[in-house]
This record gives structure tokens, C-alpha cells and sequence, in this order.
């Protein structure tokens, strides 16, 4: 297993599907190639509606994630958050999976006393801080989400000012659904800084159509087409030598 | 398997006053005595245990709870002051059949900063930042960043002497790594005015920050400019007009360290307390305070035309602050 680059997905939204199937089908798929599927739910003031937040639940569930539902207001703080602890998360399942080959089924970090817990949190820590990270954002642009989009572009930009922090590399994309004429259009291609993202959410058409599932599978498939560009770019494009964002 | 809990939201469970804690690993009993506080990572309750009154975290999520534990332990590392609550016991517990991770510590006694401040007078502030800013200096030799620094997670403890302490250090971080706790007002990338790499001068702006706070009581928000809006702030408040330079020099990062900072936070300190703006000889004296060879002179002058008068306590209170800023450079040397 490849425990050099973690990848996710951060899903943005703050509603129900309505077209082409079960999201969390495909989030499960991306489980399956150690991408995890994050997701956060954004509101107004008002009361949350039960079957987004199903849904919402079901997603991170399904795609080994984290999700969180929160206020326009806290997003910024929240996407941060979400991105940091999934990562430790992924480490910690990675973690797991060596315990328990070393000390046989059912032992888990959890069930470790908590001494060796700490010691095993300092490594956790360390990989964390120089892993390199690939984080697709998928973003919501239907109608509802339409005031929200400010919010989200201050959260991306505070997002990055976290992780171009860390010692290791980033690369991020922006995608957003639905798009114009296909399920998600590309706003930012896999880029290591996102110091470009102010008016990233200006052009864009809202839909009246959520297909989340859909959206989610064409965002799954550029992890693959940046693994065939590093490949080949490989040996030149040396993923520790990033240039900071100031 | 254990299912997994897959939020972030605090889900430590709600324990009511008399609850009997045992802990699962080391079987040190608890009761339960009331609640101090609710934070990101878990709930703060008051317990009895057998060396008496304790704080006791309980946390849902075992990864963060770890994280704060290892800060814990590696403060008492910190020689010479106690900076944060000083670390008891880590243990696990079964709340109706499932598990949670908790930690003991010292149990601090106190007000906040700003009950102090209200109880006491506004000029406790500065002096309180003068010891916030010595134990940050340590912190930060011993290799750490205090990383969430912001009133809530300090506390002013005895009485008298009052001192400042540190309440909640979850947001502690090893030096040049990145700071993953944080508050949106006392965090220099939110204004805009750099990134979240542990070093010092993250902690410097955030100490700042907590002097516009105690004057502004209310956060403000950023608006179109960070830094602007920053400005604005510290120019259109009386009180903090001797602060001016130092609040700027803090926020834009121009301390090199904390030691520096606190000297320029005393040195301001020190002049305020005095009605000194009258006499315009006096103050031409304080500014050239900052040459050692010249200060001498003076104050021999100054001891013969008059005998000791508050200047010279202003003066002799520079030279030691100027003697051991340079003792402190050639430490570091």
C-alpha cells in the first residue's frame, strides 16, 4: 500500500441528490482505492433538512470519510478541520492495519494502553505533516447553494493557507456540479497552490438538477488521470520541492 | 469491529453531578463534581479523585484526546516554570457500554482574564501579557508554539500575586510543523498577514491580538482588508495609543521572539505609569536609555543635580531590562 500520498475527496453541498442514483454507491467505489469521500453540509440559520443530513451521513460513511454540518459562517474553519482530521484518520486506518498484522486480529490503536497510544500519535502526527496530500473539492452550485459560494471560495483559500503550512506537498482541484453541459465542470485543474481562487465560482451557470452520484464518479476519475501525468512527469517533478504560498 | 463515530462534533457524553468514574487500564476511581467547560475536543469536568479536586476531560474522539495527552506530558518536560496544568492520570471508561478516552490533570483555580480585568483595573492587561509573553519565550525555546492562544484557554490564578496561566494547551504544536487548532480572530492567516507554520511570531500575533480584544471586548471581523481593518483598530482606540508601534510590530511580525516583545510591552509599561510627558528633559533621557554607554552618564548627572527621583527608577528599571535583553543575546549567540 502506498502510504507516500493520501488522496480525498471534499464534497461541499447542502442538499438531496434528485438525479442519477445513490451517491454513497460511488463513495464506496472510492473507499475501495483508498480515496476517502469527505463531506460538509452547509446551512442557513435555519433547521437542517432530515433527509440531506441522511444522505450527507451516508456519503462520508460509505466513503471512509468525515462529514460535518455547519453554518455558512463557521465554513471556513470547518473545511480546514475536516481536511486535517480526515487525513489523520486515513493514517490512523493505515496504522491499524499494520497493528493488526503485527499483533494479530482485532487489535486496534484503540485498544492499545494509553502510553503507547501517545507514542504511537507522535508518528501518526509526524507522517501527517510531511505525507503528500491530493484533495479534490467537489462543490455544490445548485440554485440553493448559490449565496453560499462566497463563503466556500474563503473557506478554499483558508484551506490553503493550512496546507501549504505542512511540510509535505498538496495538490488540490476545484470542481463544480452540475455543469454546464456534462455532470461536473473543472474550475481549477490539480494545482499546489490556491492563491488564484478569488471569482473561481463568478462564472459559473447554477442548475436546477443535483446529480451528487454522478458528479462524484467524473471527480473519482481525475485522481487516475493525475496518477498517469505523474507518471509521467516522473523524475523531474520531484513532489517534496514545492514551492511554498506565501 | 467497533463501529466508528465519523463526526466531528463533540459527542462526549454528559455526565451528571456523583457519577463514579473507574478508569479501565489503571482503576483509579473519580466522582464526578460538576462541569468547567465544553471544548472542540470534549467536556471539562471538576472530579474528586484520591490526591483531591481534579480536572477531568472526557473526550469521544481517542486521536485528539492522545494529542492533548502528549502535550501535556511533554510541558512538564518544560524546566523551571509550570506553564500549563501539570498532567495526572490517561485512561479509558465504559459509559453505558461504550468507550471513551479521558485524561486527569491539576485542577487551576481562578477568573478570567477579563473578570480580572473588570475586578481589578484595565491596567492588569499589559502586565498580564508581560507574564503571558516570558512563559511563551519559554515555550517556545523548549521547541513548542502555543498555537490556539486567545483568553479563553488562559486563567488567572491566585491571588495575590496573580499570575496568568495556561488552561487548555490542546492547540500546542511541535515547532515548524502546522498549527491545526485555531481561532479565526487570534489567527494571523485569517487576517491575512501570514501562513499557520508553528514559530514564534504566530504566537506573537495572537498575544496581540488579545490586547485588541480586552480593549475592543467584541471580535471583529476582517471585512475587505485584514490588515486594514487591523490598523483601523489599533489607531481608533485612545487606550492603546502607546501600544501603536508595538501592537504593529507584533501583528506584522517584526519580533524576532517573545523575550523581545515582552521587553517592548514592559519598557511602554513603565513609561505610562509615570506622568512624565510634563518635563520634556526627562523623556529626551528615556529615549537615549537605549544606549547603555550614554545611559550611564546620565544618570550620574542626573543623581547630582537632584538627588534619586522617579526618573532614576525609570532609568535603573531600562538599564536591567537593556542588561538582560543582552544576556539573552549572547545566550542565543
Amino acid at each position: 500500500m502506498n502510504t507516500g500520498t493520501l488522496r480525498q475527496i471534499l464534497l461541499i453541498t447542502d442538499g438531496c441528490s434528485n438525479e442519477g442514483g445513490d451517491p454513497s454507491a460511488i463513495a464506496a467505489l472510492a473507499n475501495e482505492q483508498q480515496i476517502a469521500v469527505n463531506v460538509i453540509g452547509v446551512l442557513e440559520e435555519s433547521a437542517m433538512n432530515e433527509q440531506a443530513q441522511t444522505e450527507i451521513e451516508n456519503i462520508a460513511l460509505a466513503g471512509g470519510g468525515i462529514q460535518q454540518i455547519v453554518y455558512k459562517k463557521q465554513l471556513a474553519q470547518t473545511v480546514q478541520m475536516v481536511t486535517t482530521q480526515a487525513m489523520t484518520q486515513t493514517l490512523q486506518g493505515v496504522v491499524n492495519q499494520e497493528l493488526s498484522q503485527i499483533l494479530g486480529k482485532e487489535q486496534e490503536w484503540d485498544e492499545l494502553p494509553p502510553e503507547k497510544r501517545g507514542e504511537v500519535m507522535e508518528v501518526v502526527d509526524e507522517i501527517g505533516e510531511t505525507v503528500n496530500l491530493e484533495v479534490a473539492i467537489l462543490v455544490d452550485t445548485s440554485a440553493s447553494m448559490r449565496t453560499k459560494l462566497p463563503t466556500v471560495q474563503d473557506a478554499l483559500i483558508d484551506l490553503s493557507i493550512s496546507m501549504s503550512s505542512r511540510g509535505g506537498s498538496n495538490r488540490f482541484m476545484v470542481l463544480a456540479f452540475p455543469g454546464k453541459k456534462k455532470d461536473v465542470d473543472v474550475l481549477r485543474e490539480w494545482t499546489s497552490g490556491m492563491e488564484q481562487l478569488s471569482g473561481i465560482f463568478q462564472k459559473i451557470t447554477t442548475g436546477g438538477v443535483t446529480p451528487t452520484g454522478p458528479a462524484l464518479k467524473a471527480t473519482l476519475q481525475q485522481f487516475g488521470k493525475l496518477r498517469k501525468r505523474s507518471l509521467i512527469s516522473r523524475g523531474k517533478e520531484e513532489p517534496y520541492l514545492e514551492e511554498r504560498g506565501s | 469491529m467497533e463501529k466508528k463515530n465519523h463526526t466531528l462534533k463533540n459527542e462526549a457524553p454528559d455526565l451528571p453531578n456523583g457519577t463514579r468514574l473507574l478508569g479501565k487500564w489503571y482503576r483509579k476511581p473519580y466522582h464526578i463534581r460538576g462541569i468547567l467547560g465544553r471544548g472542540a475536543t470534549g467536556v471539562v469536568y471538576l472530579a474528586e479523585a484520591r490526591e483531591g479536586e481534579v480536572a477531568l476531560k472526557v473526550g469521544n474522539n481517542s486521536m485528539s484526546i492522545t494529542s492533548e495527552v502528549n502535550v501535556l506530558k511533554h510541558f512538564a518536560k518544560v524546566q523551571g516554570h509550570i506553564l500549563g496544568p501539570s498532567f495526572i492520570d490517561a485512561d479509558d471508561v465504559y459509559i453505558n457500554g461504550r468507550k471513551y478516552p479521558f485524561y486527569v490533570m491539576e485542577y487551576l483555580q481562578g477568573e478570567t482574564l477579563f473578570n480580572h480585568i473588570d475586578r481589578h483595573g484595565k491596567e492588569w492587561g499589559p502586565v498580564l501579557i508581560v507574564q503571558l509573553l516570558g512563559d511563551l519565550d519559554r515555550l517556545h525555546r523548549a521547541g513548542w508554539v502555543f498555537g490556539d492562544l486567545k483568553p479563553d484557554n488562559l486563567i488567572v490564578v491566585g491571588g495575590p500575586p496573580y499570575r496568568v496561566r495556561w488552561l487548555d494547551v490542546g492547540g500546542t504544536t511541535v515547532l515548524g510543523r502546522s498549527v491545526k487548532e485555531y481561532t479565526e480572530f487570534f489567527d494571523r492567516g485569517y487576517w491575512g498577514l501570514g501562513d499557520r507554520k508553528a514559530e514564534p511570531t504566530y504566537d506573537l500575533f495572537a498575544a496581540a491580538m488579545i490586547l485588541l480584544n480586552m480593549t475592543y471586548k467584541k471580535r471583529f471581523e476582517k471585512g475587505r482588508d485584514g490588515k486594514e481593518t487591523l490598523i483601523a483598530h489599533i489607531e481608533g482606540s485612545r487606550v492603546l495609543s502607546p501600544y501603536q508601534q508595538w501592537l504593529k510590530k507584533a501583528l506584522f511580525g517584526q519580533f524576532a521572539d517573545a523575550e523581545k516583545m515582552r521587553q517592548a510591552l514592559m519598557h511602554i509599561i513603565s513609561k505610562e505609569a509615570k506622568p512624565l510627558s510634563k518635563d520634556p528633559s526627562s523623556q529626551a533621557q528615556q529615549k537615549s536609555a537605549n544606549h547603555q554607554k550614554k545611559k550611564r552618564k546620565k544618570q550620574k548627572g542626573g543623581g547630582r543635580r537632584q538627588g534619586f527621583s522617579s526618573v532614576d527608577v525609570v532609568l535603573v528599571i531600562s538599564f536591567l531590562l537593556l542588561a538582560s535583553a543582552l544576556y539573552w543575546v549572547g545566550q542565543v549567540i
